[in-house]
């Protein structure tokens, strides 16, 4: 039976809860966001940016803040929803407890979602504190990146909470993690141009892979100049965070209801 | 008086399993209504559709006179529910654990935050209320699931195994804790297979097995209809079996004990004495034990 599903406003209150434990241990959950930008551009911008030096004209530095931001925005939102969503459902029942109340499956499962995609806010919020301070990004086009995060980390959310979704155990979440978002990390114009790739490979990464167009829109932010492809991956990521926003929950209501 | 749970011809199908095979009971308020039976006998089922959480395949159900498909949500702001596998929320003290469900129904901060330390008290985990779940035994955890159902003053409490894995402290209080639910006159619906728990706590209850609804009544009816106010045991030895051939009374056998089902069991007992050298023998009151075993037999289920 094929049902859109119609979750409601009470998900915040499962958004909240995430947000509580969230901040119970927020010194842990705050030193990622700070340590790791500093390390890559120590360790790639500058390290390995002296023998770079320049790429499509923009100093090494430049050309990967906005790829580490990007590489945030997704892994903050898709472990968030795939691993931690499903400890929460599978080994602490915490969705169980949940829809003993008037709260729904869908208004659940569109909570977490939405906390993913705040994650991600926060990540990228944190880390571009950083990136300012390192002077790599330029302001004030830079700021917009805060609210697209929002925007791309729903994606990553909505796509993890699929494989959520149908995944047997908590191993088999390593296949994704693996075989998607590592080679994704490395080929979506990431650390080098997708023009030096071969040229299906480019037409697939600028089709199919998500990252390849979040870092398309964060790199147009972050350097102040818009690519070309801006307004077509600006689309493609709230068509598609639209898509698996709904399509997971569907996914997940016919895992849980049963 | 309308029932609080209404069901007829009550149907789920897993597949080819049929988890609950047309059942019908209803549940008047103020009771105490049990479910027992065997693992798998489709009581937890049961509670999941009441529950509005597990869709039913057919039949009708009713809760507080309404359909569960209509309004779930409007059933479950009134449902208390102690499900049987604990899953409070391990990121939180038992406090918080209190105060986040209580939002989940919509509880405004400042009455849930009374609400909670009301029923932490009575629970006795008023000195528990900011250490983290993990620090608590199971027989505290059950208490504060019962807590945490009770947040949002529910007008029907649902218990599956409320005392399973518990000692016989933590149970006994436990049971304590339900007493005075039930004489606060709320309707409590549980599902054990304690019989002691059921004989304890239920003014009614119904024995299933296999999906369906063997018999239904109080404690007290169920042992006098189907094991006797009481009963004879005694050693299972050729003459015994050969003395109550002789007195054509009715009995089974288990294991090395022969039971005797009879109107009169101090007399079948004096002439077992008397005449057949029987080694031991036993007068006991029935219990629902026995009514339970009788009906569902003594093969191991799993």
């Amino acid at each position: 039976m094929l049902m859109i599903p119609h979750p409601t406003w009470a998900g915040w209150k499962v958004w909240r809860r995430n947000w509580d434990v969230f901040f119970k241990t927020y010194k842990v959950n705050f030193l990622p966001p700070f340590v790791e930008p500093v390390l890559y551009l120590l360790a790639i911008g500058y390290g390995l940016g002296m023998f770079v030096g320049e790429i499509e004209g923009i100093p090494y530095v430049l050309y990967i803040a906005p790829a580490l931001l990007s590489i945030s925005m997704m892994n903050s939102s898709f472990f968030e929803c795939t691993y931690s969503s499903f400890v929460r459902m599978y080994y602490q029942k915490t969705f169980d407890a949940m829809i003993s109340t008037p709260l729904s499956i869908e208004d659940v499962i569109a909570g977490e979602l939405l906390w993913g995609a705040t994650r991600s806010l926060i990540y990228t919020t944190a880390m571009l504190a950083v990136l300012i301070a390192f002077g790599v990004v330029s302001l004030p086009a830079s700021l917009l990146v805060i609210p697209f995060s929002f925007l791309a980390g729903l994606l990553f959310a909505g796509i993890a909470m699929c494989f959520t979704a149908i995944t047997p155990g908590i191993d088999t979440l390593n296949y994704p993690a693996f075989l998607f978002i590592t080679p994704m990390f490395l080929f979506s114009g990431t650390f080098f141009p997708l023009s030096v790739l071969p040229d299906a490979l480019q037409v697939f990464a600028i089709t199919v892979l998500p990252l390849a167009q979040v870092v398309t829109v964060t790199r147009s932010l972050t350097l102040a100049s818009l690519s070309p492809l801006f307004l077509y991956s600006l689309v493609w990521i709230t068509l598609c965070a639209a898509i698996f926003f709904f399509l997971s929950i569907f996914l997940m209501k016919r895992r849980l209801v049963i | 008086m309308q029932p609080i749970i209404e069901a007829h011809g009550l149907r789920k199908e897993f597949g080819a399993l049929k988890a609950v095979d047309g059942i019908n009971f209803s549940v008047m308020p103020g009771e105490v209504f049990g479910f027992l039976g065997p693992n798998g006998a489709g009581k937890t089922t049961t509670m999941k559709m009441i529950e509005c959480v597990s869709p039913r395949t057919a039949g009708i159900l009713t809760v507080f006179g309404q359909d569960v498909d209509v309004d779930p949500r409007g059933i479950k702001r009134w449902l208390g529910v102690v499900p049987q596998e604990t899953n409070l929320d391990p990121d939180f003290t038992c406090l918080e654990n209190l105060l986040v469900y209580a939002r989940y129904f919509g509880i405004p901060p400042p009455s849930a935050r009374k609400k909670a330390e009301e029923l932490l008290s009575f629970v006795q985990l008023s000195e528990k209320q900011d250490v983290n779940i993990e620090k608590l035994s199971g027989g505290m955890k059950r208490r504060l699931i019962l807590a945490r159902a009770l947040v949002n003053s529910p007008r029907l409490l649902i218990l599956d195994e409320p005392t399973i894995g518990l000692d016989p402290q933590a149970r006994h209080l436990m049971w304590e804790k339900l007493k005075a639910l039930q004489a606060a006159g709320n309707t409590i619906v549980l599902t054990t297979h304690y019989l002691e728990e059921a004989e304890r706590l239920c003014n009614r209850l119904v024995i299933m097995d296999q999906g369906k609804i063997l018999v239904e009544g109080t404690p007290g009816d169920l042992v006098r209809q189907y094991a006797g106010e009481e009963m004879v045991e005694a050693d299972h030895t050729p003459p015994v079996v050969a003395c109550l051939q002789e007195m054509g009374v009715r009995f089974e056998v288990h294991g090395d004990m022969v039971q005797v089902f009879s109107d009169s069991p101090k007399e079948v007992a004096t002439r077992l004495l008397s005449t057949c050298n029987p080694g031991r023998v036993f007068v006991r009151r029935g219990s629902l034990e026995d009514v339970f075993l009788s009906l569902t037999g003594r093969a191991l289920r799993d």
